[in-house]
């Protein structure tokens, strides 16, 4: 009993949907999981998901914060990525040599960009309680052409040895860099999460804003603080966006991202009106959106068409996560382990109502 | 004199609740039938009843001798029985005369000349002080009401419903506002007027209705029904198993430095300047109806709203309690009156709701192990016997009693010094009732400070050793002593002042 609520429905759905494409996957061609080993480093369609969904992955986990805590979505990431990296990338250019130590260095200049791009957000929505949307559309509108203009009007190139290896493989690693990175991210922000209480402060804020505040919590930090740490998200994204590029092109970098990075958190189960929230549904969302996109390319759909496709199944995987499927299913199961018991609990209409929804239901869990 | 309208048997339930239980009104044509009760005793249930919002379970209603029900507030308001509301429901950016017909017409098309006609008419026949083409907005509150009710009797409207429509006005505005009621009544409309402002019941009506806990308790000439007894009708008695609790010799007679003292403390939600001292292990409340400041003074102490002035000392030092956090810090808790909009953390479960209070204590960098964190909350889950199906059930999920000892539990968890409970026992089964009196009464005895505050004058009688009064968002008298009885209390709230 305690198994299947730690398996509820939401947590259940991202899985399924995986699993549903990794079949889709394997029905065109038995050989997707096959892996090829090119210059000691390891290559393949799993590899190439991990490596595409690097940046999704760590703006997914940033947004999961941002909407716990306010409630709303932060539009603007892609647009901060854009800024932060163009700021690196001006940093390392301007070197006279590039060291690893430069790197290093231009990566924290642009962290903090990132934190002032937070800071900014985070202002507008915890102190003016502006709409967190409309908040950070003022970035999502300029941000580009601020993006342009400290490239100096071009879309500088990063030909060094060093970014070169950080946006793909370091000889005598065989796991991609950025793959790395995103691990490392991965485990970073659950060492914060497991030594504050960061998360039982977002949580409270997003869920009650006036009984945080009696309880003493100040939901004006917490709120500034998650837009901050979205922030530093998006400056890591940038660095492995551009890295990965090798040049910073302030048009396309990082382009449609914020939408993929909400929807992201919205497949992992989270509520986007905020308060509980689940990280590693929005991880295991973003890779979902990743392995989708990733699906409609190997079954040879057009690149102008990719976008309409991706609508339809995405359309189908809200229709399953809504409420109202949601609770079909829940009477789906209830029935059927009536039915297993021989114990029947249900009222005579319900059970009517039930028994037309499982038909569906199980349908879905015969193809898994 | 001919009854508009006429109800009788009105019960009505909702899961777990019963709000009325075979309650009668009438109203007769051209006049002011006041409905007074304390809250939850089921005025805006009942109000909700005749305007169609909630379908009654049984009982029977006559509108003007024919027997009818309503399945919509419009169905109510074609047939014209008008209802405003405490909160002006209007569309302060539209105009007047937008406010006054929007939604009304069946046409999509509108006449702006007719309309702006029709409102002049309407506002002139009134007396109401506005324009049709002035933006809402810019009228003050008093006339924004006066439209609002304009727009509820336009059309020939033979019932309006008051609810607490004089809340947010100042004297002179109330004064317009009963020449406008008056003008009404004139006209024969019948009016069931909402408040908890006594002087206003007895300037205004001409019959009074109280409810209580959702029964009917009587209907009575305003003429000939003393304020006193109004208000002890209102408040009744409480009749819980309750005989064996009782109340300990304080240990406030033992004098020293005040736990917490306050010297003209006031706050911007509308409490005058007041003072207020606790001693150790001593049970005190604030007492009065509804609106009187008896929670706005507890919010002040815990700095829940924000404070304007006064000095506080709390073990005899000066301190400076700015937010919630601070009066933490120096061990005072506070149990809110709204446990659902304030209280509980709804879709958190029961564990971390528990231990929240003194996590934000501990700080933000020292979360407690999951494994701590458990061992308080089955410790609390036990000793508060707190019926929940495991730690980790989300909160919102227990039953009102049991979200209640919740957040008692995550105040006893920080070992407050003192600690303000504001409507603790509210809405809640008469044997949890007791079980929180008796731990409000052994938590004194341990030494611990508490300030209660409880709408059940019988609850703060047994409770409480010292009474501080409240009327009108100021202290009315403090009452002291064995042999307080709800007399006393009643004649200082009905503004006696002296006791006789």
């Amino acid at each position: 009993m305690n198994k299947m609520k730690i398996w509820n429905y939401q947590a259940f759905l991202p899985l399924l949907v995986l699993a549903v494409l990794i079949l889709i996957n394997l029905l065109k061609g038995a050989d997707y999981f096959s892996i090829s080993i090119i210059n000691g480093a390891i290559y393949g369609n799993i590899p190439n998901i991990l490596f595409g969904a690097s940046e999704l992955v760590i703006l997914a986990i940033g947004m999961t914060l941002v909407t716990s805590s306010s409630g709303g979505q932060d539009i603007s990431v892609g647009v901060a990525a854009t800024i932060t990296s163009s700021v690196f990338v001006r940093v390392v250019l301007n070197a006279h040599e590039v060291t690893l130590m430069t790197v290093v260095g231009a990566f924290l200049v642009s962290c903090l960009v990132g934190i002032a791009i937070g800071a900014f957000n985070g202002t507008l929505v915890a102190i003016f309680n502006v709409q967190p949307m409309v908040a950070t559309l003022i970035l999502f509108t300029a941000g580009r052409s601020i993006a342009f203009l400290i490239d100096g009007r071009l879309s500088p190139i990063l030909a060094n040895r060093i970014t070169n290896q950080i946006g793909s493989v370091i000889p005598g690693v065989p796991v991609q860099t950025p793959i790395l990175l995103t691990v490392v991210f991965i485990i970073l922000f659950s060492i914060l999460l497991k030594i504050t209480n960061l998360k039982l402060y977002a949580q409270c804020v997003g869920i009650n804003q006036k009984a945080a505040r009696l309880n003493g919590i100040n939901p004006v930090i917490v709120k500034l603080l998650t837009y901050i740490i979205l922030g530093v998200c998006s400056a890591v994204a940038g660095f492995i966006a551009v890295t990965k590029a090798g040049r910073h092109d302030s048009v396309n970098l990082l382009r449609f991202v914020e939408m993929d990075a909400i929807l992201a958190v919205a497949i992992g189960g989270n509520a986007l009106s905020g308060g509980k929230f689940s990280i590693t549904g929005s991880v295991i969302g973003a890779y979902t959106i990743e392995v989708l996109n990733r699906t409609l390319l190997r079954l040879e759909v057009g690149t102008e068409t990719i976008k309409a496709f991706k609508a339809v199944f995405i359309i189908i995987l809200m229709i399953l996560a809504s409420p109202v499927a949601r609770g079909t299913a829940a009477k789906a199961v209830q029935w059927i382990r009536a039915r297993c018991t021989g114990i029947v609990r249900l009222p005579a209409s319900e059970k009517a109502e039930a028994s037309e929804g499982s038909e569906v239901d199980l349908s879905v869990e015969k193809e898994v | 004199m001919q009854n508009v309208l006429e109800m009788s048997g009105i019960c009505k339930s909702f899961p777990g609740v019963r709000a009325l239980h075979n309650v009668s009104f009438s109203l007769r044509k051209g006049e002011v039938h006041a409905l007074m009760g304390e809250n939850g005793a089921g005025k805006s249930t009942l109000i909700k009843v005749i305007t169609g919002v909630y379908e009654k379970d049984t009982g029977q209603i006559l509108v003007e001798g024919k027997a009818l029900h309503f399945r919509s507030p419009q169905e109510a308001q074609n047939f014209g029985i008008g209802a405003v509301y405490q909160e002006i429901m209007l569309c302060p950016n539209l105009t007047v005369a937008e406010n006054l017909f929007i939604g009304r017409g069946q046409h999509a098309l509108v006449n702006w000349k007719r309309m702006k006609e029709q409102a002049a008419h309407l506002l002139h026949s009134l007396d109401i002080p506005a324009r049709p083409t002035q933006q809402l907005s810019s009228c003050s509150l008093a006339v924004q009401q006066m439209i609002a009710i304009a727009r509820a009797i336009d059309m020939n409207c033979r019932i309006l419903i008051l609810d607490e429509p004089t809340s947010s006005l100042d004297e002179e505005e109330v004064q317009k506002l009963f020449r406008l009621m008056r003008e009404l009544k004139a006209r024969g409309v019948g009016i069931i007027f909402v408040t908890h402002f006594l002087d206003q019941v007895y300037e205004i009506s001409d019959r009074i209705t109280v409810l209580r806990n959702g029964e009917f308790i009587g209907e009575y000439e305003a003429a000939s029904l003393p304020q006193f007894e109004l208000v002890s009708k209102m408040m009744g008695k409480a009749l819980d198993d309750v005989s064996q609790i009782k109340k300990e010799q304080p240990l406030s007679n033992q004098r020293g430095i005040p736990v917490y003292e306050a010297v003209g403390l006031s706050s911007t939600a509308g409490i005058k300047p007041f003072n207020f001292t606790i001693h150790k292990g001593e049970v005190n409340g604030f007492i009065g109806l509804l609106g009187s400041g008896r929670s706005e003074a507890a919010r002040a102490i815990y700095a829940a709203d924000k404070v304007i002035s006064g000095e506080v000392k709390v073990n005899g030092k000066k301190v400076k309690i700015r937010e919630p956090l601070h009066a933490m810090k120096l061990g005072i808790g506070y149990l809110p009156e709204d446990r659902k909009s304030d209280g509980i953390i709804a879709d958190l479960s029961v564990r971390e709701n528990i231990i929240l209070a003194l996590q934000v204590l501990k700080g933000f960098f020292k979360p407690f192990s999951r494994k701590q964190a458990e061992l308080f909350a089955e410790e609390y889950i036990k000793s508060l016997n707190i019926k929940t199906a495991s730690t980790s059930t989300p909160v919102k999920s227990l039953s009102g009693g049991n979200q209640q000892k919740v957040i008692i539990a995550r105040w006893l968890l920080t070992h407050p010094e003192y600690l303000i409970l504001d409507e603790p026992t509210r809405g809640i089964d008469v044997g949890t009732k007791v079980e929180i009196q008796k731990l409000v009464l052994k938590l004194a005895r341990e030494g611990v400070s508490i300030t209660f505050i409880s709408s059940e004058i019988e609850e703060m009688l047994r409770t409480c050793s010292r009474l501080i009064v409240m009327k009108d968002r100021e202290i009315a008298g403090e009452l002291s002593g064995e042999d307080v009885t709800e007399r006393d209390i009643m004649y200082v709230i009905a503004g006696g002042g002296t006791q006789p």
